[in-house]
C-alpha cells in the first residue's frame, strides 16, 4: 500500500476529532464531530474553514507567461489584470477537459491552483508547453486553506482588515497571523469567502487563529461536496473529465469572447476546432441540474431514461446528494440536448425503479459573492 | 433486546417484534436523509433486504432479522429521517413484525456481546 501524504494540518485534524479518508493520495478530513449536515449548514449560516492543501499550487515565471499559458487553455489570460483571478480549464485535442483550475495574475508571476489528482499531469503539461521560456514550479512548501461563508469576511478581517476591501476574484498578498499569505476572494461553496495560500510552517497557527473565532467551524470534504453541488459547481473526474467538452459541460461562460470565433485571439488552444464548432452549433449532450421529485437521492452513476418504462438510457447522473440547505435531493448529469430544457421530466433508475426527476436550473442555492 | 451483526436491534413488545438500527450504526451512517420502509402485511424472509436507508454518505439496506409478517411501519422516520440519528433505539424504530420462527434469536447477541462486537 502506498503511504498517504499528509497536509501541514494533519495533526490538527486529529486533535479536532476529524474522520480521515484517502483522497487523491492524501489523508484528508471527510467530517469533524459536528457531522456533514451541520457542517454544511454552519458554512451557509456563519463561516467554515477547509483544509485544501492537497491541491496543487503552481507558479509560472517568464516574460510571456500569460501569452504562453493561453496556448494550453481557452481562457483570456493576457487580458487578466494584475491582482485578479479567473476560472479556466486545460483542454485536450478532442476538446475534452484535462483539469479545471484557477489562475491569478500576481504581477511578476502567475499563480495556478489545480486539482490534487491532476497536479502531476498538469505540471508535465505546463513544462512541455511552456519551458524553457517560462519556468514552472509546483510549490511544495505552502498549504491552502479556504474560509467560506457569510461571516468569512468579518472573521478574516479580524486578522487583517485589508481583506475586507477585496472583491470577488481579487488576489492580494497580506500578513495573516505573522505569515505572508496570498489571499483570493473566491471558493467552492457558492458563499463569499477566501482561499488562502500560507507557508506550510505557519498553516497551523493561522488555522488555530481562525478557529478561535466562534463564528468559524472546521468543515470536511463531505460538506465541501454538498456545498459545491448546491452551488452547481463541477467536480473534476465526476461532472467533467477528459471526455467532456466545455460546451457539453455548460462551461461556455468560462470562455471569453477574445478566444472565440471572431475574437482577436481566436482558437489556438488544444481542441479548438471541436470547442469552437460546438460553440457555434451546440453539443449533442449537456450537463444539467436534476431535481429528483421524491426524497430518494439519485447518486453518481444513476442512469437516466426518457420514459418510465422501456427504452435505452439517455443519460447519467455524475454527482448526486441530499442538499442540506435545499432540504431535498439534488443532482447533476448529462442528458441529450433535446431533453435538456428546464422542466423536462426524466426518470432515474434507483435500485431498479424508475423515479421521476426534473431538469432544474443551476445553481440550486443562489451564490452569495461580494462582486 | 437482541442485536444482529448487521447492527439491527430486536425487541419483543406485546407479542410482536420491533426492529431498528443501533446507535453505532446511526453514527457510522452519518446524517440520515431518506428511509424507505416495506409495506404493512408483507411476508418477509430472514436476511431479505426490506428497507433502504440513505445518509449524506451512502445508501444501505436493512435486512429482515427473522421470518414473519410486517404488521406496522414507522411513517415518522420516512417523514423526518433525521429522527434515526436522534433516537435510534427509541422513537426511530423501523418496523414491527409477527415472527414465525424465533430460533435465530438464540444466535443474536445480547447488549454486552454487541458492545464487544463493535469494539
Amino acid at each position: 500500500m502506498v503511504e498517504l501524504q499528509h497536509t501541514p494540518l494533519f495533526e490538527l485534524h486529529g486533535e479536532l476529532g476529524a474522520k480521515m479518508v484517502e483522497f487523491a493520495g492524501y489523508s484528508m478530513p471527510v467530517q469533524y464531530p459536528l457531522g456533514v449536515m451541520k457542517e454544511h449548514l454552519h458554512c451557509r449560516a456563519e463561516a467554515g474553514l477547509f483544509d485544501v492543501s492537497h491541491m496543487g499550487q503552481v507558479v509560472l515565471r517568464g516574460a510571456d507567461a500569460a501569452a504562453r499559458l493561453e496556448s494550453l487553455l481557452p481562457q483570456d489570460v493576457i487580458g487578466l489584470k494584475e491582482g485578479r483571478q479567473r476560472y479556466g480549464f486545460f483542454t485536450n485535442d478532442d476538446g475534452g477537459i484535462e483539469d479545471d483550475l484557477m489562475f491569478a495574475n500576481r504581477g511578476d508571476h502567475m499563480l495556478l491552483v489545480v486539482n490534487a489528482a491532476c497536479k502531476d499531469a498538469d505540471v508535465q503539461r505546463l513544462k512541455a508547453g511552456l519551458e524553457p521560456d517560462v519556468s514552472v514550479e509546483l510549490l511544495v512548501d505552502r498549504a491552502l486553506l479556504a474560509l467560506q461563508g457569510p461571516e468569512a469576511a468579518a472573521a478574516l478581517a479580524a486578522l487583517n482588515p485589508e481583506v475586507a476591501e477585496m472583491r470577488f476574484m481579487d488576489v492580494l498578498t497580506v500578513d495573516l497571523a505573522g505569515a505572508e499569505c496570498w489571499v483570493s476572494r473566491s471558493g467552492y461553496t457558492g458563499e463569499d469567502g477566501y482561499e488562502i495560500s500560507v507557508p506550510s510552517e505557519a498553516a497551523e497557527v493561522l488555522a488555530r487563529a481562525l478557529l478561535s473565532d466562534e463564528r468559524v467551524e472546521p468543515i470536511g470534504l463531505g460538506a465541501r461536496d454538498s456545498l459545491r453541488l448546491e452551488a452547481g459547481l463541477c467536480l473534476y473526474g465526476h461532472d467533467i473529465d477528459d471526455a467532456t467538452t466545455p460546451v457539453e459541460a455548460a462551461l461556455t461562460w468560462g470562455i471569453q469572447k477574445v478566444r472565440r470565433a471572431g475574437g482577436d485571439r481566436e482558437g489556438n488552444f488544444p481542441g479548438a476546432p471541436v470547442v469552437l464548432g460546438e460553440l457555434a452549433k451546440g453539443a449533442a449532450r449537456k450537463r444539467v441540474g436534476l431535481a429528483p421529485e421524491g426524497r430518494a437521492p439519485m447518486r453518481e452513476g444513476v442512469e437516466l431514461f426518457a420514459s418510465e418504462e422501456g427504452g435505452e438510457a439517455v443519460g447519467r447522473v455524475t454527482s448526486g446528494a441530499f442538499g442540506p440547505t435545499l432540504g431535498r435531493p439534488m443532482a447533476m448529469g448529462y442528458v441529450p440536448a433535446d431533453l435538456s430544457a428546464e422542466g423536462t421530466t426524466l426518470y432515474g433508475d434507483v435500485r431498479g425503479k424508475r423515479l421521476p426527476v426534473t431538469v432544474a436550473k443551476l445553481p440550486f442555492v443562489a451564490a452569495n459573492f461580494k462582486r | 433486546m437482541k442485536f444482529t451483526e448487521e447492527h439491527e436491534w430486536i425487541r419483543e413488545e406485546d407479542g410482536v417484534y420491533v426492529v431498528g438500527i443501533t446507535e453505532h450504526a446511526s453514527e457510522q451512517l452519518g446524517d440520515v436523509v431518506f428511509v424507505e420502509l416495506p409495506e404493512e402485511g408483507m411476508e418477509v424472509t430472514k436476511d431479505e433486504d426490506i428497507c433502504v436507508i440513505e445518509s449524506v454518505k451512502a445508501a444501505s439496506d436493512i435486512l429482515a432479522p427473522l421470518d414473519g409478517e410486517i404488521v406496522e411501519v414507522n411513517q415518522a422516520i420516512v417523514d423526518d429521517p433525521g429522527k434515526v440519528n436522534e433516537d435510534p433505539l427509541g422513537d426511530a424504530w423501523f418496523f414491527k413484525m409477527k415472527v414465525t420462527d424465533l430460533s435465530p434469536m438464540d444466535d443474536y447477541m445480547d447488549e454486552a456481546a454487541y458492545k464487544k462486537f463493535i469494539g
